[in-house]
C-alpha cells in the first residue's frame, strides 16, 4: 500500500489550496466547509486500521493532487499559451512580415 | 480590446478569448437537492446544464461539491480545459458516444494489448533496468491480486494476453456501474495502461506514482536531455490533474449514496 500523508496534513493541504484560489473569503466557500466537515466526520472511529479510512485518505490525497495540479497546469498554460489568438498584424510581426495594404479596402469591407 | 475583436465580422472574425474559454457570467455557486436524491449545481439563479442540454445532476454530495468548486474557483474567464470533474460528469450524463457498459469495457480492455507497463524496451540497459525495477512490482501485484497472467514483452506486438485474463477483467469491470466505468476508462486512456489504472483505482498506488510510472520513459529522457518547462511540465501537471479527477470520479461514483457512518460508542 502506498504511504500517504496523515489526515491532518492532507486536510491542511486541501484547505490551503482552496485559500490560494479563493483568497480572503475562502472560509465562506462551499468546498472549504464540506472538506472540513468530512475530515471531522471521518475522525469518528474507534479502530486503528479501518479500510474505509484508508480509502478516504487515498481519496483526500487524490483531491489534493487534483487541486494542486490543476493550479500548476493553469499557471503554466497561461504563461505559455495564454495569449489566445493574436490579431493578424501581431502574427505577421512575429515572423518579421507586414500585412499588405490595399487602398480602397477589400470588396466585402464596409 | 475584446470588444473590438468581437465586433469584426466576415472572414477575420475572431476574439481574444480562445474557444476553450468563456467570460464568467455568474457570481455565486451553490448546490441543491433535486429529484431522486440527486444534486444540482446553481450558478446564481440558473441551474447548470450539460453540453447536451440536460439538467446537470450529480448522484451524491461529494461529486456535486467537487464540480461546484470547479465553477466557484473560476476567475474572469471560464477555463473549461481545467474543469475535469465537470467534464467527466457531463460525459456520464450525456453519453455522447451512445455506448453501453459492455462497449466501454471492450474499449477499456483493448488498452491491455499495448499496456504501457507490459511494453518493454531492449535498450539502453539503464532504461531496461528502470522499467524492470519500477514496473515489475505493479505487474506482480495485479497478477497475484486478480489471479491472472499478463506478462511483459519486448516484442513489437506486445504481450499475448490469455483469454482467461480478459475474462477475469471483463467480469470485474462488469461489477462497476456506468458512471464508475466512465471514470475508469478515462483513467486508462490517460495513463495508457490498464494495469496502472487498476493499481490506482484499487488504491494500491497514488495518482503521482501512477503518473510517474506512466511517464517512466519520458522522465528517463528528461533526466538525460533536460526538462522543457512549457512542454514537459505542462504535460505532467495536466496528466496529474486529469488522472486525479478520474480516480476521484470513480471513487465517488462507486460509493453507495447513503453516508457510511461509524457509530461512536461512548
Amino acid at each position: 500500500m502506498a504511504s500517504l500523508s496523515s489526515p491532518l496534513r492532507l486536510c491542511r493541504g486541501i484547505l490551503r489550496e482552496i485559500r490560494a484560489i479563493k483568497g480572503p473569503e475562502y472560509k465562506q466557500s462551499l468546498a472549504y466547509n464540506y472538506v472540513l466537515d468530512q475530515f471531522r466526520k471521518n475522525q469518528i472511529t474507534g479502530e486503528r486500521y479501518c479500510r474505509a479510512q484508508e480509502e478516504a485518505l487515498h481519496a483526500s490525497h487524490s483531491y489534493l493532487c487534483l487541486l494542486t495540479s490543476t493550479r500548476q497546469h493553469i499557471a503554466l498554460y497561461d504563461m505559455y499559451h495564454g495569449k489566445g489568438q493574436r490579431d493578424t498584424e501581431e502574427m505577421a510581426g512575429i515572423v518579421g512580415l507586414r500585412l499588405p495594404t490595399q487602398p480602397g479596402g477589400k470588396g466585402w469591407e464596409k | 480590446d475584446a470588444m473590438r475583436c468581437i465586433a469584426v465580422r466576415g472572414v477575420w472574425k475572431y476574439n481574444r478569448i480562445s474557444p476553450n474559454e468563456r467570460k464568467k457570467f455568474y457570481e455565486d455557486v451553490s448546490i441543491s437537492h433535486g429529484e431522486g436524491g440527486m444534486f444540482e449545481i446553481n450558478l446564481d439563479q440558473r441551474k447548470l446544464k450539460t453540453p447536451g442540454g440536460k439538467l446537470f445532476t450529480a448522484p451524491n454530495e461529494a461529486l456535486a461539491v467537487a464540480v461546484a468548486n470547479e465553477w466557484d474557483t473560476q476567475k474572469d474567464t471560464l477555463k473549461f480545459y481545467s474543469m475535469h470533474m465537470t467534464t467527466l460528469c457531463n460525459t456520464a450524463l450525456d453519453n455522447p458516444t451512445f455506448r453501453s457498459k459492455d462497449q466501454i469495457i471492450t474499449a477499456a480492455l483493448k488498452y491491455l494489448e499495448t499496456d504501457t507497463i507490459c511494453y518493454r524496451v531492449e535498450e539502453p540497459p539503464s532504461l531496461v533496468e528502470l522499467q524492470n525495477n519500477e514496473w515489475d512490482p505493479v505487474l506482480k501485484w495485479i497478477e497475484e491480486g486478480y489471479n491472472v497472467v499478463i506478462g511483459s514483452s519486448t516484442n513489437i506486438l506486445g504481450p499475448e494476453i490469455p483469454q482467461a485474463t480478459m475474462n477475469t477483467f471483463r467480469q470485474h469491470l462488469g461489477s462497476y456501474n456506468f458512471w464508475s466505468l466512465t471514470g475508469l476508462e478515462y483513467v486508462i486512456t490517460q495513463l495508457k495502461s490498464v494495469v496502472l489504472a487498476f493499481a490506482l483505482i484499487d488504491k494500491h498506488i497514488t495518482v503521482e506514482q501512477a503518473v510517474l510510472l506512466s511517464r517512466l520513459e519520458e522522465e528517463f529522457q528528461i533526466g538525460h536531455w533536460g526538462n522543457v518547462e512549457w512542454a514537459h511540465d505542462v504535460d505532467l501537471y495536466e496528466l496529474r490533474a486529469r488522472t486525479a479527477a478520474g480516480a476521484l470520479f470513480v471513487h465517488f461514483s462507486s460509493e453507495s449514496s447513503t453516508v457510511k457512518r461509524k457509530l461512536m460508542q461512548d
